[in-house]
């Protein structure tokens, strides 16, 4: 159990690390920013002293590595700063805090994403056991080629292909998802059904193909080899046999789609017009709000590495090598 | 006719001066080979090419040529109608196929000389430099490509430059990780440390030792992210921050034309031309992909 534990804790250690080097990177780019930051931001017209103000309150008059180490602070606290838009320079401040600005958008992705993962899990994980159980046949080749292509399609020819057949031509479905806080659940799902189709047919493929070619993998291996030989009978060697070798694999393909979830919502987004945190994050870098991009930033590259990290905890967990040390 | 005995002679065979295939045989040979959803493939990439390079003989009317009628129904004047603003659909997705692909070919070309050269001196150089250029792009590597373009994006603007430098430093990092993982193999090859003791210099090791070496691998990616790099771009494009108007091109074609999908009741055609732009993107990637596949299985798969 040592070794176990003491993979974890490396790699738990790892992901801090590699999550503070990103919120570095992420600092330290609103730096970069050619020009005078505040003349860029408050408009030609802004006086000298609305300048001053706005650099002081943003604290640019001090260190790069102290503002870093405030910000880090902040954040942990749950304090994301204040949005560059309703800022004018007449020194007028009618802007938000980015946290109000971003919470219930990032509960709106949350539930996207979770609406897809139910489905697309299961259904990937099937349709990809069965393709290697089954390779080299009629049903496996469908199932391949169709997967191929749309992985080469971009999301949004998808989402606009699905809302041309369900939404325009057949009703079924409303081609925009706009909800709030106060749509009922079943209202919210029926809302969510076009994004959330499109986003399920796309990472289906990419889950389903790795899936397939991870248990492909195994079952060439020569145990299965032995245990055929035996004469076990298929589900055994599946469940048996097989099977908790591939927690490892199945857990990197789930998370490693998941975490391409977090990128692929941002185009399906912008398509559906629903209020989640990619649109957001599109709408401020159009405007180029930097404390909202940053904010949004944060979010995504930190949801990536935490699925990521989980996918290696999975694998070392149900590792039968590491859990029975010789 | 006479019957000629079937006789062998090993000392024939030898003697037989065997005539050497030219590369132009050897090419068509291999031509003959491809299966069909290859053949598939390179047609259409033929066909993108062509359209790109003679760009300006084939449209009807200049790239930014705006007309009275805008969203204008198919028909002769305009073939594939009119977009928002009133300019030529098929004009714009004729210019768009130079612009994205284009800028999607530079893009590539870029990538893979920043992260093969830095792969390369990696594999050759096993000590600091190759570590710390693995963690840097590692740590590059978790965030997410598109959010972390779109962040850049947002820095410095987006210029057809910029779009460039951002989405071929990001993809660097890939390339990097492909080729030194190749080339680490080949750089502890004898060859290579009779080179080194040679007193041959860095640049002709990477040049003329490992990169014919480890070509085919590197070939194939270069098909597989020249797909990756145009979906993003068009991605971005689509998303109104890459490249900008009045640059004709695919993603943000797509986007512009979209609301006339609600159309489709009244009139099919006009429902069908925001789909056309992205139909042609996927269809690029798709037969993109079905010659690097056949390539790979050619070169004896390095993946599956």
């Amino acid at each position: 159990m040592n070794a176990v534990l003491s993979t974890i804790l490396k790699r738990l250690g790892m992901g801090v690390a590699t999550l503070f080097i990103v919120s570095a990177i992420i600092f330290s780019s609103i730096s970069m920013l050619p020009g005078d930051f505040g003349e860029t931001v408050l408009g030609q017209a802004a006086t000298k002293e609305t300048v001053t103000a706005f650099r002081k309150e943003l604290g640019l008059d001090k260190p790069a590595p102290v503002r870093y180490f405030e910000w880090v602070g902040s954040v942990l606290q749950g304090d994301l700063g204040t949005s560059f838009s309703g800022r004018n320079a007449s020194g007028q401040d009618r802007s938000r805090q980015v946290s109000d600005l971003v919470m219930p958008r990032l509960w709106n992705t949350l539930f996207l994403a979770g609406v897809t993962a139910v489905i697309a899990v299961p259904l990937a994980l099937f349709l990809g056991l069965t393709a290697a159980l089954y390779r080299n046949t009629a049903y496996d080749r469908i199932v391949n080629a169709t997967t191929l292509t749309t992985i080469s399609t971009p999301e949004f020819f998808v989402a606009y292909i699905l809302i041309l057949f369900l939404a325009s031509l057949w009703p079924v479905f409303p081609s925009l998802a706009n909800i709030d806080a106060s749509t009922a659940l079943g209202e919210r799902l029926y809302r969510v059904a076009l994004p959330s189709l499109t986003l399920t047919l796309v990472i289906v493929a990419h889950m389903m193909r790795m899936t397939r070619a991870a248990i492909i993998n195994l079952l060439a291996s020569p145990y299965i080899e032995m245990a055929r030989l035996k004469g076990a009978s298929r589900s055994q060697i599946i469940l048996k046999h097989a099977l908790p070798n591939a927690w490892a694999p199945i857990a990197t393909v789930i998370a490693f789609n998941l975490a391409y979830l977090v990128v692929g919502v941002v185009v399906v987004e912008v398509v559906f017009v629903y209020p989640g945190i990619g649109q957001l994050m599109v709408d401020a870098v159009t405007s180029r709000d930097i404390p909202v991009v940053q904010a949004c930033a944060l979010i995504f590259a930190a949801t990536y590495i935490l699925l990521n990290l989980t996918a290696d905890i999975i694998g070392i967990v149900t590792n039968p090598r590491l859990l029975h040390p010789r | 006719m006479s019957e000629q005995p079937v006789t062998y002679s090993a000392s024939a065979e030898v003697g037989a001066v065997r005539k050497r295939r030219s590369r132009l045989e050897r090419i068509g040979l291999l031509l003959k080979s491809a299966p069909a959803t290859a053949w598939f493939g390179m047609i259409v990439v033929f066909f993108y090419i062509c359209v790109a390079i003679f760009a300006d003989l084939l449209a009807p009317y200049g790239e930014a040529e705006i007309h009275a009628a805008a969203f204008a129904p198919w028909g002769d004047e305009f073939f594939f109608g009119t977009d928002q603003i009133g300019r030529d659909v098929l004009t714009r997705l004729i210019y768009g196929a130079r612009n994205t692909m284009g800028i999607a070919l530079a893009t590539t070309i870029l990538s893979f000389l920043i992260g093969g050269g830095l792969g390369l001196v990696a594999a050759i150089n096993r000590r600091w430099l190759d570590q710390a250029l693995s963690r840097f792009v590692d740590v590059l590597m978790a965030i997410p490509s598109l959010i972390f373009a779109l962040m850049l994006l947002s820095i410095f603007g987006s210029t057809i430059t910029s779009l460039i430098i951002i989405i071929a430093v990001l993809d660097s990092t890939r390339v990097f990780r492909l080729t030194r993982a190749v080339a680490v193999n080949v750089a502890v090859m004898d060859y290579v440390e009779a080179a080194k003791l040679r007193g041959e210099g860095l640049g002709w090791i990477m040049r003329r030792e490992i990169l014919p070496n480890i070509m085919p691998p590197l070939v194939a990616e270069f098909g597989l992210r020249f797909c990756f790099v145009f979906l993003t771009i068009a991605a971005l494009s689509f998303l109104g921050v890459g490249i900008q108007p009045p640059t004709a091109d695919w993603g943000s074609m797509v986007r512009a034309n979209a609301s006339l999908i609600q159309f489709a009741k009244y009139d099919m055609t006009a429902a069908i031309t925001p789909l056309l732009p992205a139909a042609a993107i996927a269809l690029l990637t798709v037969a993109v992909n079905f010659i690097v596949d056949w390539f790979l299985h050619k070169t004896s798969g390095l993946r599956e």
